[in-house]
């Protein structure tokens, strides 16, 4: 069972705590309805699978209830690094 | 013939018998004694019959890797464990073992004829033969391999022993308790660290319990780590898996061997967290693959001495020694020095180190260089043995009553590749070791490939002048693998070790290839001319030895293996005979039948009293969020696709939820306390799930709202009082509320009291009818319930459960989210285009509503169907076609989500996704089903009173 350091409670917890929320830094478009069909279908549809680094989020679901951003190996499911949300991509 | 007790010595205790039972015959053991020691002392060398040659079969090893001795242990009812290995279970009086996989008995087995017809038994056979006909697969084929080709019997009885389960924290774990980790134990007993040592035996000590010159140093060693306050020692334990972060899964056995003690768990699953791990598993030794190496009495060198110096017992009176490695010499010497007599040391090498030779010749052994076992004589034990001489090319005779192999050494690095840490390839000592980790971790001792054994020569298979087609020299004992299998594998054309290992199962029996796995390698890579490292390494995946579903499970099991959720009133319903069903982990009063009442007529008549008079209802499951702050109402417009700012506080709206692809996700109704606070509803399996999604789009999208949400679901039981006398039931019993028509109406909100306590008094209905859902603390659920009971009886007041709270809701055609809609729904899809605020620049899902797909004509539509037979209720799931008469297969274009009779309209009802089914109205459709083709006219979705007149009264 993974150990996973939540930026807010600052602690390394079991990986129970948490839920996957899918991948970071996708940010829901300001103005919705001025997107084209194709940029509306890539921001809801299209998301990357790389084998390595992978920038996804996570909530410390029972825990402090926050969402944060994590850079995880696809391959050796290591954490790199987990940091709050809105801080720039690692 | 075979094992017999020796006069003295081992760690027994001679002092204290012990009677038990092998196949209904019984044995006398000593307390101490292994399964297999106390039976090999007895002179039992048959221990069981294979897996798919049903050969005889006898002890191979004395430990943990044992592959052939697998046997059954009954302990009474629903405690049969079958499949546990003879080594490892502790004899002690009344011990009930019984061999597995023969039919009628252990020494005549029919199932042996397939030994005969070995020839029609190779690779793949499986796979091969029983291809065609396909119907001839579950009648025939498999039943009769599962008799034939089988392990021990599944327990049949409920298992009444319970399991224990803990977590620990360490910050030295050290797994494996033989001189390497007992050192390791030593050398930081005096730091402050806290250390746990565990071992899968019944004693510390591994290897040195089978060398008396270390007693003395083992029994201070596990008395200064005993004393040690800063030590756990955890014996009978077995570190089954590594996981991530150091997480270790260990299975403690704790009473299997003390049967008088039954109240207390049987085992104990430790989950250990180690800040560092030392891995000290030792080494397995190799056995050599020779014609007849299958044979009962031959076995690994290392367990002849195990057995006679831990338990007294000589495997033979005079046993002979096949080697390539020296490791087996000093087996024997060991042997000779309690007393065997060596029949002969056969080793396969050209010349050994002359000290080897020279103690030999010293204790009268006759020494075979260059030659090597070509034959084992004896059916169910081993009478002479051929060997070869390799110089000569040939063969003679040697008597032996047990046949000793010593092929060198395997590093047990099972929970280093379950860490994932790597390995490299030595070829000096033919064997993988583990190179880098890839945790907090290191091995030490025989598992790091570091030990004292001596040398030997590297090989796969012992040559033979034999005709290579007819003999059986096994690699895997478990799965009966020959040499021959992994041969046929490569020459069809498998090049990957992990395709001959799947193909011939070599390595994949319960064992996991302990003793197997480097032969196989070995043997596949001399066939296809590559070196092992280049055909790679199969993966060892937990468990490292086969752990009981019990200790798996813990107390995880019957009512305990989820939390049944339940709600204040519970008791109440519970007490009044309803009958349950869960719904999202809550237990919900179905229906309350009275004496002699069915299901059906239940429904009926508390649909009835709900329609003609007042029926109450336990909804206290519907999830509720309260949501705070100066910008919850604008919050909620982004949330929800209903407009929110404009409603006034007092008053209550249906909220309808969609995930940002365009499809209802969620529903309910909320009301508005204040200009800062909503009280939200949700559906009863929905609510953690939009908690969440709100959570999501508050904290990353918008964080610069001032919002704040609290599930509230547990703190208010919700009671649900409907049907045109529901205010007639509530007006005495509530203060500080207006509740006439004009001074509540429908979808309002008041705060008061009710039998003294706070409510949050909702006017809503899910029935049609004059309704209220009244919220007071959990705690005041029951008592205001009971107090409704008592003030409605004048008024024949009906408790009704959720099938009737379904009847009642599609009479007027409101959706179940989840039962009418799947998550492909639009809300123009199901008819609720009133609930989207057509004006509002933006919510979740808006954007997707106009994706091409979402606006393309066909899509399927919520309507209502009406049966031409009045009397049929259609099922839940039909699918609906429009020409029955078409040929099979149909084209289906949607299908039944909610159906019922509906004794208020006195036929049945239904409602279905239908492609383009808005546009069909009053058309017929078909609904197939075995025996008979149904049809039905499409209709509205509103059964009942569809002006809404019952509502506003
Ligand atoms: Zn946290």
């Amino acid at each position: 069972m993974i150990l996973i350091h939540c930026p807010y409670c600052d602690e390394k917890r079991p990986e129970i705590e948490f839920a996957n929320a899918g991948q970071a830094h996708i940010a829901r478009p300001l103005d919705p309805s001025g997107q084209s069909d194709a940029d509306w279908e890539a921001y809801l549809f299209i998301r990357a699978n790389p084998r390595g680094r992978h920038h996804e989020r996570w909530r410390h679901t029972h825990g402090c209830g926050r969402f944060f951003n994590a850079v995880r190996d696809t391959v050796t499911d290591k954490f790199e690094t987990t940091y709050k949300a809105g801080e720039p991509r690692r | 013939m075979s094992g017999f007790r020796l006069e003295t010595g081992g760690r027994i205790d001679r002092s204290q018998s012990v009677q038990f039972h092998f196949d209904g015959k019984t044995y006398q053991g000593f307390a101490g004694d292994s399964l297999a020691s106390a039976l090999l002392a007895n002179g039992v060398m048959l221990f069981g019959r294979s897996f798919k040659y049903h050969r005889p079969r006898g002890l191979v090893a004395a430990g943990s890797e044992e592959p052939n001795a697998l046997i059954s242990v009954n302990r009474g009812p629903g405690r049969f464990t079958p499949n546990l290995r003879a080594t490892g279970v502790e004899i002690h009086d009344g011990l009930k073992a019984f061999s597995q996989n023969r039919w009628p008995s252990l020494a005549m087995d029919f199932g042996a004829i397939n030994d005969r017809l070995g020839m029609f038994f190779p690779a793949g056979f499986y796979n091969k033969t029983f291809m065609w006909p396909r119907s001839f697969w579950d009648r025939v084929y498999e039943p009769a391999i599962r008799k034939m080709a089988g392990l021990g019997d599944a327990p049949t009885a409920e298992d009444p022993d319970v399991y224990a389960s803990t977590y620990a924290h360490c910050d030295l774990l050290i797994i494996g308790a033989g001189p390497a980790g007992i050192d390791a134990a030593l050398g930081a007993m005096d730091t402050n660290k806290r250390i746990v040592l565990i071992d899968e035996q019944n004693e510390l000590g591994g290897g040195a319990l089978a060398d008396p010159t270390l007693w003395p140093w083992l029994e201070r060693s596990v008395k200064a780590l005993t004393d040690a306050a800063n030590v756990t020692i955890l014996t009978r334990t077995t570190a089954f898996g590594y996981y991530h972060d150091n997480f270790i899964g260990a299975v403690q056995r704790l009473t299997d061997h003390r049967p008088e003690i039954t109240d207390t768990p049987r085992e104990k699953l430790w989950r250990i967290r180690a800040g560092e791990v030392v891995l000290a598993q030792g080494a397995i030794e190799r056995p050599l693959v020779f014609d007849g190496n299958d044979k009962p009495g031959v076995m690994l060198s290392s367990a002849a001495k195990v057995y006679a110096n831990r338990y007294g017992v000589a495997v033979g009176k005079a046993p002979a020694l096949m080697a390539s490695h020296d490791s087996g010499w000093h087996d024997v010497f060991a042997l000779a020095k309690v007393g065997v007599g060596i029949s002969a040391i056969i080793d396969v090498r050209e010349s050994v180190d002359s000290a080897l030779v020279h103690e030999a010749d010293r204790l009268g052994i006759p020494v075979y260089l260059n030659h090597a076992v070509v034959g084992v004589n004896g059916r169910h034990g081993v009478s002479s043995i051929d060997i070869c001489d390799y110089s000569h090319q040939r063969v003679h005779r040697v008597e032996a009553d047990a046949l000793l192999m010593a092929g060198g050494w395997t590093p047990s690095v099972h929970l280093w590749s379950h860490s994932k840490g790597s390995l490299k390839w030595r070829d000096d000592l033919g064997a993988y070791v583990p190179d880098v980790p890839n945790e907090n971790v290191h091995c030490v001792g025989g598992c790091s490939g570091d030990w004292d054994f001596g040398t030997g020569a590297v090989i796969d298979m012992l040559p033979t002048p034999k005709d290579q087609s007819r003999i059986k020299a096994f690699v895997d004992f478990q799965n009966d693998v020959t040499a021959k299998d992994i041969k046929l594998a490569v020459r069809e054309g498998f090049r990957s070790i992990e395709h001959i290992k799947r193909y011939t199962t070599n390595g994949m029996a319960t064992d996991q290839g302990k003793t197997s796995n480097l032969n196989g390698l070995q043997i596949a890579s001399s066939a296809l001319n590559k070196p092992v490292p280049d055909i790679g390494l199969t993966s060892f995946r937990p468990p490292y030895t086969p752990q009981t579903f019990g200790a798996l499970a813990g107390h995880a099991k019957g009512a305990l293996f989820q939390p049944t959720r339940t709600t204040n009133i519970d008791s109440w319903a519970q007490a009044h005979g309803a009958v349950f069903e869960l719904v999202a982990q809550w237990r919900r009063a179905r229906y309350f039948p009275k004496s002699g009442e069915d299901m059906h007529a239940a429904v009926n008549r508390e649909c009835v009293a709900v329609r003609s008079s007042v029926g109450i209802f336990d909804a206290s499951t519907l999830g509720k969020i309260e949501v705070v702050g100066p910008d919850a109402a604008e919050f909620l417009n982004r949330m929800y696709t209903n407009p929110w700012k404009a409603l006034e506080p007092g008053r209550c709206r249906y909220g309808l939820l969609l995930k940002e692809d365009g499809f209802i996700t969620d529903d309910g109704v909320s009301a508005r306390l204040a200009p800062d606070r909503f009280h939200l509803t949700t559906t009863t399996g929905g609510a953690a799930r939009v908690l969440n999604m709100m959570e999501d789009y508050l904290q990353t999208e918008w964080p610069d709202l001032d919002v704040w949400l609290t599930s509230t679901t547990e703190q208010y039981a919700v009671i649900a009082l409907q049907g045109p006398n529901a205010r007639k039931v509530l007006e005495p019993l509530v203060e500080g509320i207006d509740l006439s028509a004009e001074a509540f109406p429908h979808m309002a909100i008041r705060e008061g009291t009710i039998c003294g306590v706070e409510t949050r008094l909702f006017r809503v209905s899910f029935t049609g009818e004059l309704g209220f859902e009244i919220n007071v603390p959990t705690a005041y659920g029951r008592a205001v319930w009971e107090q409704l009971m008592a003030q409605g009886a004048q008024y024949d007041i009906t408790p009704y459960g959720t099938e009737a709270m379904h009847v009642l809701r599609a009479e007027k055609g409101f959706i179940i989210v989840g039962q009418d809609t799947d998550g492909t729904v639009t809300p123009f899809d199901a008819g609720l285009d009133w609930a989207v605020g057509k004006k509002k620049p933006d919510f979740v899902g808006k954007r997707s509503m106009a994706r091409p797909d979402i606006v393309a004509p066909g899509r399927k539509q919520l309507v209502g169907l009406l049966t031409d037979d009045p009397n049929l209720v259609l099922e839940e799931g039909a699918q609906i076609v429009a020409d029955p008469n078409q040929p099979i297969p149909m084209t289906m274009i949607g299908h039944v989500t909610s159906s019922y009779w509906s004794e208020t309209l006195g036929r049945s009802i239904a409602m279905a996704l239908v492609a383009g089914g808005h546009d069909m109205m009053g058309g017929t459709l078909y609904i197939p089903m075995p025996g008979k083709t149904h049809s039905a006219k499409v209709s509205g979705v509103v059964f009942y009173d569809s002006e809404g007149a019952r509502l506003h009264v």
